[in-house]
């Protein structure tokens, strides 16, 4: 049992094609896991049945010799896909109950791809929230402990997904990152999470949040294992007008290839006042790191970097505002009756939502409103030009750009919850990103005083996802990051 | 900037988000501080810089205007709260 869950998933592809191992087997060890870490309130709703009906059918393709390139691999899914007759909730009260009648379309390239549902991950409300606490099921749990013993944050949104990867409960999950939702969980919960460029991966039967900033990704343990379910998730997609026409490379060929002449940039701006002193050696360590291995460090300037946190906090409710329209009691979603329509709207809206999202709903209608509109939300949008310029000028002159991932270790449950900025200001080094429609990779890079994970981010210019993973293999090479959290399932200590 | 809590209520409104008189005192408070904060846009110089509204600068992809979807009324209600026949059901808005 131990050795299935230590596989990685390139490891548990290869042994699975030799039939050295059956789905059936690899799935089962996980649905126990599943069970034995289900303290850390990872999977709001499991799909166990599913599970294993998906693994049987995956062992009938290998026999058949037509398995895909994810043919039995156990997945787990944020709970912001819409999978068709699976309870899809966005962890949000008002939709607890909705069963959608179709699937995204990233979920179903994974299932098309072979790939075997887990379950649905638990995460922030509407995906807005740092630390997973937004939900109504209640916080994700990280695996890991600080020394005190204190239960901390798997950060957010997407907490489950980064939690039970490293905690041993989804060999891979998928999540979605509009501000950081994928690389900030991954950093606290110590594995490898990306964000694509924008428009790689088609949005379609995701529940929308901030469209022009939402974008799919994967969790996994490896670098490897994320070119591998990346290259499945990726491509065009007709339903999703903003989904790029542009060819999806095997992206496995990238990990692992020399970063020998590579330009890397270290932005300045990103050396914050009182920035964590761990977080400014493990920035040092990753660069020198990189240097070892051939590449040339480069010291850039991206002057707009302090703004973009304030920028992002106009647009992202502004689009979430009128993204959480559709939410009326009317058509799905749940009802509270009332006299009139505008009163059952209000009603059904007041009770649905919980208080952040209610908060970013009032920010953005106001950024939105008459003699506002200008001063807020052009404002941002001409804010967001000037950031993604920056990047612009950057990539003119290096291949990659090295940063922290968060300004801290994953913090304790309850610490930011009540002080909605001190939450906003986690996201400070993974927004510029979004906002830029650039792709950014956090990898696992070491471990604080504490015993915490700390990771480091990569950016990239659009589409090149390829120089992400190259760069985030060769740190990972040198990192040697040894996945243990204390609260695993029992065969990954 | 300061959000007064009849200027909460107003936007709340707007949002058809039912807010009691307490609740509205407390999100004054937050609103305006998070305004505030906001507000470091201000000290940026961004005249004549067209707004960026969506990395996807290319114009919207055009298709051939087919049906390629319908006749599945059964799967559009099964989610809704209330319906009758092939209809959502709402409280009455006509006298």
């Amino acid at each position: 049992m131990s050795d299935l869950l230590k596989m990685t998933a390139t490891q548990a592809a290869s042994s699975l094609l030799k039939k050295e191992i059956s789905s059936v087997e690899l799935t089962n060890a996980y649905i126990d896991a599943m069970e034995t870490t289900s303290a850390l309130n990872n999977y709001v709703t499991p799909t166990i049945e599913i599970a294993k009906k998906m693994a049987e059918n995956s062992d009938k393709t290998f026999a058949a010799g037509s398995a895909g390139p994810l043919a039995g691999l156990p997945i787990g899914v944020k709970d912001l896909f819409c999978t068709k007759d699976t309870q899809t909730t966005a962890c949000s009260g008002i939709l607890k109950g909705f069963t959608p009648t179709y699937e995204s379309t990233v979920t179903s390239q994974i299932w098309q791809s072979g790939g075997v549902m887990l379950g649905k991950l638990n995460c922030d409300e509407f995906a807005m929230g740092s630390s997973n606490e937004t939900s109504i099921f209640g916080p994700a749990v990280n695996p890991w402990s600080a020394k005190d013993g204190a239960a901390l944050s798997a950060g957010g949104s997407s907490g489950g997904s980064a939690s039970s990867v490293a905690a041993g409960s989804a060999l891979m999950s998928v999540g979605t990152d509009t501000g950081g939702s994928i690389r900030q969980p991954a950093a606290f919960c110590g594995v490898v999470g990306l964000k694509p460029t924008y428009g790689r991966c088609s949005r379609w039967g995701i529940i929308a949040f901030a469209s022009s900033l939402d974008q799919a990704g994967p969790f996994t343990r490896t670098v490897g294992d994320s070119a591998l379910i990346f290259s499945a998730m990726a491509g065009h997609d007709s339903k999703d007008s903003t989904s790029a026409s542009v060819g999806v490379p095997n992206f496995s060929d990238a990990v692992n290839s020399s970063v020998e002449g590579m330009r890397i940039g270290i932005p300045g701006e990103y050396h914050m006042d009182g920035m964590d002193d761990e977080i400014t050696r493990i920035w040092k360590q990753g660069r020198s790191w990189l240097e070892q291995a051939g590449a040339t460090i480069v010291d850039i300037s991206l002057p707009h970097t302090k703004y973009a946190l304030p920028c992002y906090y106009i647009i992202a409710p502004a689009e979430a505002s009128s993204n959480l329209a559709r939410y009326d009691g009317v058509r799905y979603g749940n009802r509270v009756d009332a006299e009139t329509l505008d009163e059952m709207y209000e009603a059904t809206r007041a009770a649905g939502f919980g208080e952040e999202v209610q908060r970013r709903i009032l920010i953005g209608t106001y950024a939105l409103s008459a003699g506002y509109y200008d001063a807020y939300y052009l404002k941002a949008q001409q804010v967001r030009r000037l950031i993604k310029q920056d990047f612009d000028l950057a990539f003119n002159n290096v291949d990659a750009i090295l940063t922290p991932t968060t300004p801290t270790a994953a913090f304790e449950l309850g610490a930011k919850i009540s002080d909605p900025i001190t939450m906003y200001l986690n996201d400070i080094f993974t927004v510029p990103a979004n906002l830029a429609g650039i792709p950014g990779i956090s990898v696992p890079a070491g471990l604080s005083k504490q015993g915490l994970p700390l990771g480091l981010q990569l950016l990239a210019a659009p589409f090149r996802e390829d120089r992400l993973f190259s760069v985030a293999s060769a740190i990972e090479t040198q990192a040697q990051f040894l996945l243990a959290p204390a609260r695993s399932a029992g065969e990954l200590l | 900037m300061a959000v007064d809590k009849h200027a909460v209520k107003k936007i709340a409104r707007l949002a058809r988000l039912q807010i009691s008189d307490e609740k509205s005192e407390l999100l004054s408070a937050d609103l305006g501080n998070i305004l505030n904060w906001i507000e470091q846009l201000e000290e940026v110089d961004a005249t004549g810089i067209e707004p960026l509204a969506s990395v996807n600068e290319h114009s919207l992809p055009w298709r051939e205007d087919l049906v390629t979807d319908g006749e599945i009324n059964d799967q559009v209600l099964k989610n809704a709260p209330e319906t009758a026949g092939e209809f959502f059901v709402v409280p009455k808005v006509v006298e």
